[in-house]
C-alpha cells in the first residue's frame, strides 16, 4: 500500500510493473494504440477484397496463402477480430484505461488511484487478454470468425471461438478491476473543496462509464462461461434440440436457446457502446470549454443527462434483436426506451453546440478534432434512429447501414475525440507540444477520408447490401447498382491509413524535439494543469491541492486573466 | 505520499477505500450470478414441462442441506474472527479463521463427493440442460469458495501475524473486507440451494 | 465501525449468534417446505421467500448493511434494479415471442 517513493525502484518496478497510475496509463495508451493500428490493418485487407474481389492482396498476400487471395473464412476471421480488437483491445483501453487512469487522479487533485496494485493487475490482465486474442491467429484453425458477437449455434461449431472466449474473460476481468478502481477513486479521493458539481465533465464521463462496466460486463462473463461449456463440455446451453450441422444431427442434449446468448451478450454490449462514447464526450467537453474561453453551457444538464444516459443504457439492448421473432409488446417497449435514450444524447450534443456560441474560438489541433466530433457524432446518432424503430429496422438490420451508423459514432466520433485528447494532454505527459502543422496534416485528410469510407455505407445499406459478406454483395441483384462504391470506400480507407502517418511521426519527433512548454500551455482551469509536466512520480502535485472554484471559470468578469484555475483562491 | 483513506474513513462518505471497493466488486458479482440465474430461469421456461424437475430430483438434498449449514457456520466463524480482532484477541482470531477455513474445506469435500457421485452414475454436464447449469452454477460458486480460501488462508498464515503486529487497524479492515466477500459467497449458496435442489 | 468498544462488540456477537440460530431454523424450514404438496408457482414463491429472508439476515447483520452508509445502499439498490432487469426482461421477451 505505501508507495515507497523513498525506496529506489529498479527498472522493472519503475517502468514495467509500476503501480503509478501515470505509467499504467501510458502502458494502456501505447498498447491500445498499437492494437488500434493492428485492427485497422485487418480492415484494410478486408477492404482490398471488397474493392478488388479475388485479386491477390498486396504486401500481406503471402501471409494469406498460396494465391494471396483473401479466402472467405479468413475474411470472416478478419471481420470478427477487427471488431473485437478495435472495441476491447483498442478504444475502451485507450478511453478508460489510458485517459481514465492517467487523468482522473490528476483532475480530482490526488496522488494516485485508490488501489494502485489493482490498477497494475488490471493492465496486465488486459495485456494477457490481448496476447491471447492475437495468438489466436497463429493457432490451428485460426482466429475467431463468428463475428464479434459470437452468436451460437455458429460460434459453437466454428473454430477459433474457444480462445476468443478465454481472451474475453481476461479482458472482462481487466475492465471490472479498472472500473472498480475508478469508482472508488472518484468517490473517495476528491481533493478538499472538490464537490460533485465541481467535477470536470471528463470525470463525470469516466464515473458513469465505470458503473456501466461494473454492472453490465458480468452477465457477458457468465454467458462466455456458458459458451465455453458448450464448446468444451458438450453442453447445450445455446443449442436447440433437433439441430443438424453439416448434414449430421448434433450429438448434444439440446433444449438450449440461441436467444439466451443474444440477451446476455447484448445486455453488456449495449451499455458497452455508451462506454465507447462517454469518455469521448468528456474529453470533448474539456477541450471545447478550454478553446472557447467560456464555461460549458448547461453543465448541470450535462451531468444529469450523462447519468440518465447511463441508466437508460441498461434497458434498450433488445433493439439489437428486433428480428428474432419478438412479440409486439416487448418490441414496443424496447423501441420506446431506445427513443427515450436519444434524448440525453441530444441534450449533451446541444449543450456542446451552444457552448460554442459567443466563444473566442481557438482553432488548434485538439479543437479541430473536438469540433468535428459534433457533426460526426450527430450523423452517427441520427442514423441510429431508423435502427431503433422496429419497422425501419426490418429493412436495415444486418446491412451496411448499421456498419455506417456505428462507425460514424466510434470512428470519426470517439476516435477523433481520443485524438483530440492526445493532442490536448500530450504537453502534460511530456512537457512538449505536438506540432500543429503535422497535427493539421493528420486532421484534415482523416476527416475527409472517414466520411469517404462510411457515408457510402448508408447508400449500400439502404439498397439492402448485407454485412459480413466476403464478396461485398456481388451475387445479389439488389446490390448491383451500389457495388461501385466499394472501390471508393476502400481507397478512402487506404488513404485514411496513410493520413495517420503524420500523427505517428509527430508523436515520435515531438517527444524529443517538440516545443517545450510550461505546465499550462493551453491556459486551462482544471486541476491536472496545476501539476508539473510530467506530474511528479507517485505524488503528482508539489503540494496538496485545494479546490475553490467550478471547473470552467474562463473569462470571469473582473479577473485579470481569461481563465482562473480551480485551485486558485 | 500515501493514498488517503486506506484505513481511516473519508468523513463525507463514512467509508474507507476497501469497504467501498469490495461492495462495488460484490455488486458486479451479483450481476455475474444474476446472469447465470437468469440463464437458469430462461432455460427452464424454454424446456419441456417437468424436465428440470426430473433431472433436479437426481440431486442429493441431504448433502446439500449439510453444506448449507456448513456454509452458514463458516459465515458466523468469519465474523467472529473479525470481532476477535476488534477486541484485540489475536489468538481467538486465529481459531475462528481456522474454523472458517475448515468449514470451507468440508464444503468442498462434500461437493467433491457430490460431483464424483454424479460422474459415477454417468451423469455429466452434457447429460442434460439442467445438469449443465447445475454443474456450471455450483462449479463457479466452488471456484469462488476456493478463491476465498486462498485469501483467508493468506491472512491466517504467518502473513497475518506480521500484518497484525505492524498495522493492526489495517489488518482488521482487511479481515472485515474478506469477511464481506465470504458472506456473499454464502448468500449465493442460500439461493442456489433451493433453486437447484428443491424446486 | 472502527470506533466500537468491547461492550459494543459483545452485543454484536449476541446478534450474530441469534442470526445463526435463525438461519439454521430457516434452512430446516426450507427443506421441509419442499416436501409440502403445493403447486409449482407456490413452491417457487415459498422457496424464494424463505431464501430472501435468510439472505436479508446475512446481508443485514453479518454484512452490517443495517447500519451501512448511504453510498453503499444506493449502489446496491441500483445493482438490484439491474439484476431484476437482467432476470425478467429476457424472460418476458421470450414469453411474448410470436409463434414462428
Amino acid at each position: 500500500m505505501s508507495s515507497d517513493s523513498h525506496h529506489k525502484e529498479n527498472f522493472l518496478q519503475k517502468y514495467i510493473f509500476s503501480v503509478d497510475h501515470k505509467i499504467i496509463g501510458l502502458q494502456y495508451g501505447i498498447t491500445s494504440l498499437l492494437f488500434l493500428f493492428f485492427g485497422f490493418s485487418l480492415m484494410m485487407i478486408m477492404r482490398w477484397q471488397l474493392a478488388y474481389p479475388e485479386t491477390p492482396v498486396p504486401i500481406v498476400g503471402s501471409l494469406l496463402g498460396e494465391t494471396g487471395i483473401l479466402l472467405p473464412e479468413i475474411y470472416n476471421s478478419l471481420g470478427a477480430m477487427h471488431g473485437t480488437i478495435m472495441i476491447f483491445l483498442g478504444v475502451v483501453p485507450l478511453a478508460v484505461g489510458a485517459f481514465g487512469n492517467y487523468f482522473v487522479p490528476l483532475q480530482i487533485g490526488t496522488v494516485d488511484m485508490a488501489f494502485p496494485r489493482l490498477n497494475a493487475a488490471s493492465y496486465w490482465s488486459y495485456f494477457i487478454g490481448g496476447v491471447v486474442m492475437v495468438s489466436s491467429f497463429f493457432m490451428p484453425g485460426g482466429a475467431a470468425r463468428s463475428g464479434w458477437t459470437s452468436y451460437p449455434p455458429l460460434s459453437i461449431f466454428e473454430s477459433g471461438q474457444t480462445i476468443w472466449l478465454i481472451g474475453m474473460v481476461f479482458l472482462i476481468t481487466s475492465s471490472l478491476l479498472g472500473s472498480i478502481n475508478i469508482i472508488v477513486t472518484i468517490v473517495q479521493l476528491r481533493a478538499p473543496g472538490l464537490s460533485w458539481f465541481r467535477l470536470p465533465f471528463f470525470v463525470w464521463g469516466q464515473f458513469v462509464t465505470s458503473f456501466l462496466l461494473v454492472l453490465a460486463f458480468p452477465p457477458l462473463e457468465a454467458a462466455a462461461i456458458l459458451q465455453l461449456m458448450d464448446r468444451v463440455a458438450s453442453t447445450s446451453f445455446f443449442l436447440p434440440s433437433g439441430l443438424v450441422y453439416a448434414g449430421a444431427p448434433v450429438e448434444v442434449y439440446g433444449s438450449g436457446s440461441p436467444l439466451l446468448w443474444q440477451h446476455l451478450f447484448w445486455f453488456l454490449a449495449h451499455p458497452e457502446v455508451y462506454v465507447l462514447i462517454l469518455p469521448a464526450m468528456g474529453i470533448v467537453g474539456e477541450i471545447l470549454a478550454n478553446n472557447t474561453r467560456k464555461p460549458l453551457w448547461g453543465y448541470k444538464s450535462l451531468v444529469y443527462a450523462v447519468i440518465f444516459l447511463g441508466f437508460m443504457s441498461f434497458i434498450v439492448w433488445a433493439h439489437h434483436m428486433f428480428l428474432t421473432g419478438m412479440g409486439q409488446a416487448m418490441s414496443a417497449f424496447f423501441q420506446t426506451t431506445t427513443m427515450i435514450i436519444s434524448i440525453p444524447s441530444v441534450v449533451i450534443l446541444t449543450a456542446f453546440f451552444i457552448s460554442l456560441w459567443g466563444g473566442s474560438i481557438r482553432y488548434n489541433t485538439p479543437m479541430l478534432f473536438a469540433l468535428s466530433f459534433l457533426p460526426m457524432f450527430g450523423i452517427g446518432g441520427l442514423t441510429g434512429l431508423p435502427l431503433g424503430v422496429g419497422a425501419s429496422d426490418i429493412h436495415l438490420h444486418d446491412t451496411y447501414y448499421v456498419i455506417g451508423h456505428f462507425h460514424y459514432v466510434v470512428a470519426p466520433g470517439t476516435l477523433f475525440a481520443l485524438f483530440a485528447g492526445i493532442y490536448y494532454w500530450f504537453p502534460k505527459i511530456t512537457g512538449r507540444k505536438l506540432s500543429e502543422g503535422l497535427g493539421k496534416l493528420h486532421f484534415w485528410p482523416s476527416l475527409i477520408f472517414m466520411n469517404g469510407i462510411f457515408m457510402p455505407m448508408f447508400i449500400q445499406g439502404l439498397a439492402g447490401v448485407s454485412r459480413r459478406l466476403w464478396d461485398g454483395g456481388q451475387l445479389y441483384a439488389h446490390a448491383q447498382d451500389v457495388l461501385q462504391w466499394n472501390e471508393f470506400m476502400s481507397i478512402s480507407a487506404f488513404c485514411l491509413g496513410a493520413a495517420q502517418i503524420p500523427f505517428v511521426i509527430n508523436v515520435f519527433i515531438s517527444m524529443f524535439n517538440g516545443e517545450k512548454v510550461d505546465r499550462n500551455p493551453w491556459g486551462a482551469t482544471t486541476l491536472e494543469w496545476a501539476a508539473p509536466s510530467p506530474p511528479l512520480p507517485h505524488v503528482n502535485f508539489e503540494s496538496s491541492v485545494e479546490v475553490y472554484r467550478d471547473p470552467y471559470e474562463y473569462s470571469v468578469p473582473g479577473a485579470e486573466k481569461d481563465f482562473t484555475p480551480q485551485s486558485e483562491k | 505520499m500515501q493514498v488517503p483513506y486506506t484505513v481511516e474513513e473519508r468523513p463525507e462518505t463514512g467509508l474507507n477505500n476497501s469497504k467501498l471497493g469490495i461492495w462495488v466488486f460484490l455488486a458486479s458479482e451479483v450481476m455475474l450470478f444474476g446472469g447465470l440465474f437468469s440463464a437458469y430461469v430462461f432455460l427452464r421456461m424454454a424446456a419441456p414441462a417437468g424436465e428440470f424437475a426430473y433431472w433436479g430430483s437426481k440431486l442429493s438434498i441431504p448433502m446439500a442441506t449439510v453444506n448449507t449449514l456448513v456454509l452458514i457456520s463458516s459465515s458466523v466463524t468469519v465474523i467472529m474472527s473479525w470481532a476477535s480482532l476488534k477486541m484485540k484477541d489475536f489468538e481467538k482470531y486465529k481459531m475462528y479463521m481456522g474454523l472458517t477455513l475448515l468449514c470451507a474445506l468440508i464444503f468442498l469435500v462434500i461437493k467433491y463427493f457430490e460431483y464424483t457421485g454424479k460422474f459415477h452414475h454417468g451423469i455429466y454436464p452434457s447429460s442434460s440442460t439442467f445438469m449443465a447449469i447445475y454443474f456450471t452454477l455450483t462449479g463457479l460458486h466452488g471456484l469462488h469458495i476456493i478463491g476465498g480460501m486462498i485469501v483467508m488462508g493468506y491472512f491466517w498464515l504467518p502473513a497475518g501475524n506480521k500484518m497484525w503486529h505492524s498495522e493492526p487497524d489495517h489488518f482488521t479492515n482487511r479481515i472485515e473486507v474478506a469477511g464481506l466477500y465470504w458472506h456473499f459467497v454464502d448468500l449465493v449458496w442460500i439461493f442456489l440451494f433451493p433453486i437447484l435442489y428443491l424446486l | 465501525m472502527s470506533d466500537h468498544d468491547h461492550g459494543h462488540i459483545e452485543e454484536h456477537i449476541k446478534v450474530y449468534l441469534t442470526v445463526f440460530g435463525a438461519l439454521a431454523v430457516l434452512t430446516v424450514l426450507t427443506v421441509s417446505a419442499s416436501y409440502m404438496d403445493v403447486s409449482n408457482t407456490e413452491a417457487i414463491f415459498l422457496a424464494l421467500a424463505i431464501a430472501t429472508v435468510k439472505a436479508s439476515l446475512v446481508a443485514g447483520y453479518f454484512m452490517h448493511l443495517i447500519t451501512e452508509r448511504q453510498t453503499i445502499i444506493y449502489i446496491l439498490c441500483l445493482t438490484f434494479l439491474f439484476f431484476l432487469v437482467c432476470m425478467f426482461l429476457p424472460l418476458i421477451t421470450f414469453i411474448d415471442h410470436t409463434a414462428l
